[in-house]
C-alpha cells in the first residue's frame, strides 16, 4: 500500500529558525446546529471556556487571542473580528482576526503557532466561531458575493457550482465512480455517531447517497455538508510552559499554506496543486520524507465526500486516484491503516466554515492526546495532518501535530 | 428553563459534573447550545430583529475586462498572450500572473471551444430549485492555450447528453442587445452530437 515519496526539495524560503516549540495543551468546542440561539461571541465564549478548562488555564494568563471567522455576508456585520472580540477573550490584549475563506480553520491554529514560535508570546489562545444560520433564507445567498461580479455574477452562479465542476473533472480525469465517493459520506456520517456536538450523524448506505435530491451534479444532498453554527477553541503555549501544565502537550511540528490562482477557470480543476503546495511546506519543516508511512491520522477537509479523496491526493498521502481505493478497501475507517476523519467532518459533525477547527486541529489534537474516547482510532498514534481548503477553492492550509517532542 | 419571545426554549445542558481526569479521555467532555428548530424564527418563538441591507455597487471593469466586455457587444471574444510563457489567455488581463510582467498582445479568439467540465444545477443563487436545470461548463476557447477557459452556461441541449470534450459554439444575442456584459453570450451550444 506503500505510495511513493513526495517531492518535498526544493522549496526556497523556509530555513525557518524558530525562537520555541510550540504545544497545544487544550481544546473546546460547542454543539454544531443548523441554528443556534446563541450569538457569535456567546458560542466563542463557550469554547473559550471549554478550551481553557482542559488546559488547566485562565484568561488572565493568555497573551494573545488569533480569532479565526469568515465572510462577514454571513452575518451582515462587517469587522466580525472586532463584533466577536469580546467572546474570543480578546479584549485588552493583542488580537488579530485571520481570514481565508474556508481555509481558516486551519489557518487560525497555524497563526497561532507563528504567535508563539516567533517567541513573541508564550500563551496564545486560538478562537474560530461561524454563524451561518443569520442570513436567509440560505447562506448560499452570502455565498454569491464570493463569485467574480463581472464576469461570473451575471450568470447567476450557485457556489455548489464550482464544486460539482471540480468533481466531474476530478472522476473524469481519475476514472473514478460516483459510488465509490459516496463511501465517504457514508463514513463520516457513521463516525460522527461518537462525537457529542455532531448535526448530521446517521447511518446511512451508498445508495442514499445516490438517490439524494439533485443539486448541482454530480453533486447531490448528501455528498455535501450542511450550514451550520458553532465555534470552537485551542490554547497553544511554548515549551516551558507545556510540561507545566500537561503530561500529554501535542506539538505543532510543521504547518503550510498555499494559494493557486483567482483564474479558476484556468486551472485543471482534477488536482488540488494548492493543497500540495501547502503540504510540501509543512513536511519540509517536519521533516517528512514520506508522508503515507509517517502520518498516523488525518483529518482533511471534507465539505464534499469527493474533496476527502481529492484532498488526501494532494497531501500525498495516496497516488491520484488512489484515495477512493484506500477508502473501498477500508484503510481510512477508524480502525484502517490510515484513519481519515476520524471525528465524523464535516459531512457528520457539521460545517461552521471557521470553526471547522473543532473537527480539524482539535480533533488531531484529541487523537494525538489520547483523549477522543470513543472516537480514538485503533492504531498507536505519533505524528496527525489536519487540513482546510478555501477562499475561491485556490487556498490550502495544512498543520502537523506530534505528540513526540520536535 | 429561559424565556425568549415569549415561548419557552429548551437552554443548553449544565456541562456534567465530572473529574478532570475523567473527561479528558473523552473530548469534547459537553457539547454547550441551544438548538433553534427551522421555523422558530418565522414563527416568532424567539427574540430576533430583521433587517435586509440594501448595498448598490457599479464596478469600473477595470483596463482588460473592460476591452473583453468591449468585444463582446462586438461579437468577438478577445484574449491576451505574453511572448515569455507564450500563453494565450482569457479572461483576459493586463499583467501575466506567472511571468510577472505586462502582456504582449491582443488576440481575437474563436467563438466556438471545448466543454473541460460541467455541471447540471437543479439550484440558483438563494439556492432556490429551478424550474428547469441550469447547465453551467468551464469552456476551453478556440485560439487560447490549451486549459485556458472561462465560466458560461450550455443551452440547446439535454443534461443527458452533455460531456466533458463536447464541441461547443457561443449563441450571441440580437446586436442591438449587447451591452457589453459577459451575458452577451446568452449561451453555449453544441457543435455535435456524441456518437
Amino acid at each position: 500500500m506503500g505510495c511513493e515519496a513526495m517531492e518535498v526539495e526544493g522549496i526556497s524560503g523556509l530555513e525557518f529558525q524558530k525562537k520555541q516549540n510550540v504545544a497545544i495543551v487544550g481544546a473546546g468546542m460547542t454543539l454544531w446546529r443548523r441554528r443556534l440561539l446563541e450569538t457569535g461571541r456567546e458560542l466563542s465564549y463557550l469554547a473559550v471556556k471549554q478550551a481553557l478548562e482542559e488546559a488547566g488555564l485562565t484568561l488572565d494568563s493568555v497573551e494573545a487571542v488569533v480569532m479565526g471567522s469568515a465572510p462577514d455576508a454571513f452575518d451582515g456585520v462587517h469587522m466580525k473580528g472586532d463584533y466577536l472580540l469580546d467572546g474570543a477573550g480578546g479584549s485588552d490584549r493583542p488580537y488579530i482576526r485571520v481570514f481565508v475563506g474556508g481555509g481558516t480553520g486551519v489557518f487560525a491554529p497555524i497563526a497561532g503557532y507563528w504567535h508563539v514560535a516567533s517567541g513573541l508570546f508564550d500563551v496564545v489562545l486560538v478562537v474560530c466561531e461561524e454563524k451561518m444560520s443569520s442570513v436567509h433564507p440560505h447562506a448560499q445567498t452570502a455565498f454569491r458575493y464570493i463569485w467574480d461580479p463581472i464576469l461570473e455574477r451575471p450568470l447567476r452562479p450557485n457556489l455548489t457550482w464550482i464544486f460539482a465542476m471540480e468533481m466531474r473533472r476530478y472522476m473524469e480525469v481519475n476514472k473514478v465512480k460516483h459510488e465509490d465517493i459516496a463511501l465517504v459520506a457514508v463514513k463520516n456520517k457513521r463516525n460522527a455517531l461518537d462525537h457529542p456536538c455532531a448535526q448530521l450523524a446517521e447511518r446511512i448506505t451508498v445508495e442514499d447517497v445516490l438517490n439524494s435530491e439533485p443539486i448541482a451534479l454530480p453533486v447531490r444532498r448528501l455528498d455535501i455538508s450542511p450550514p451550520s453554527d458553532g465555534a470552537a477553541a485551542l490554547v497553544m503555549v511554548a515549551e516551558h510552559l507545556a510540561r507545566r501544565l500537561t503530561d500529554e502537550p501535542v506539538w505543532v511540528t510543521g504547518v503550510g499554506w498555499s494559494l493557486d490562482t483567482t483564474w479558476w477557470t484556468n486551472r485543471d480543476l482534477y488536482f488540488p496543486r494548492y493543497v500540495a503546495e501547502a503540504a510540501k511546506m509543512a513536511y519540509k519543516m517536519a521533516h517528512i520524507t514520506d508522508p503515507r508511512k509517517q502520518i498516523d491520522v488525518v483529518e482533511p477537509y471534507d465539505p464534499f465526500d469527493y474533496k476527502e479523496l481529492h484532498h488526501l491526493e494532494g497531501l500525498g498521502l495516496a497516488r491520484k486516484g488512489e484515495a477512493p481505493i484506500l477508502t473501498r478497501e477500508g484503510v481510512t475507517e477508524r480502525d484502517g491503516d490510515l484513519p481519515v476523519c476520524p471525528s465524523g467532518g464535516l459531512l457528520g459533525v457539521g460545517n461552521p466554515i471557521a470553526a471547522a477547527m473543532g473537527v480539524k486541529a482539535c480533533e488531531i489534537y484529541w487523537q494525538l492526546a489520547y483523549r477522543a474516547g470513543k472516537r480514538q482510532v485503533k492504531k498507536e498514534v505519533t505524528t496527525g495532518l489536519c487540513q482546510a481548503w478555501g477562499d475561491l477553492m485556490q487556498i490550502g492550509t495544512v498543520m502537523i501535530m506530534s505528540n513526540k517532542r520536535p | 428553563m429561559g424565556r425568549a419571545g415569549g415561548e419557552e426554549v429548551m437552554v443548553s445542558p449544565e456541562p456534567r459534573a465530572v473529574k478532570k481526569m475523567e473527561w479528558l479521555r473523552a473530548c469534547p467532555p459537553y457539547a454547550q447550545g441551544t438548538p433553534l428548530r427551522e421555523g422558530d424564527i418565522r414563527e416568532k418563538r424567539v427574540t430576533f430583529v430583521e433587517d435586509h441591507p440594501d448595498i448598490r455597487y457599479s464596478w469600473a471593469a477595470g483596463q482588460a475586462i473592460s476591452k473583453f466586455l468591449n468585444g463582446l457587444k462586438e461579437g468577438k471574444i478577445y484574449g491576451v498572450k505574453c511572448n515569455k510563457c507564450e500563453r494565450i489567455m482569457v479572461p483576459p488581463r493586463m499583467f501575466c500572473e506567472l511571468c510577472y510582467k505586462p502582456i504582449d498582445e491582443w488576440v481575437e479568439l474563436k467563438d466556438t471551444g471545448t466543454v473541460l467540465t460541467f455541471s447540471i444545477s437543479y439550484v440558483g443563487p438563494d439556492a432556490e430549485r429551478l424550474p428547469e436545470p441550469a447547465i453551467p461548463a468551464v469552456i476551453e476557447i478556440d485560439g487560447a492555450s490549451p486549459g485556458m477557459g472561462i465560466l458560461h452556461v450550455l443551452g440547446e441541449v439535454k443534461p443527458e447528453d452533455v460531456y466533458i470534450g463536447m464541441r461547443v459554439k457561443a449563441v450571441w444575442k440580437d446586436e442591438k442587445e449587447r451591452e457589453g456584459a459577459i451575458t452577451d453570450i446568452k449561451y453555449w451550444k453544441p457543435l455535435e452530437v456524441r456518437k
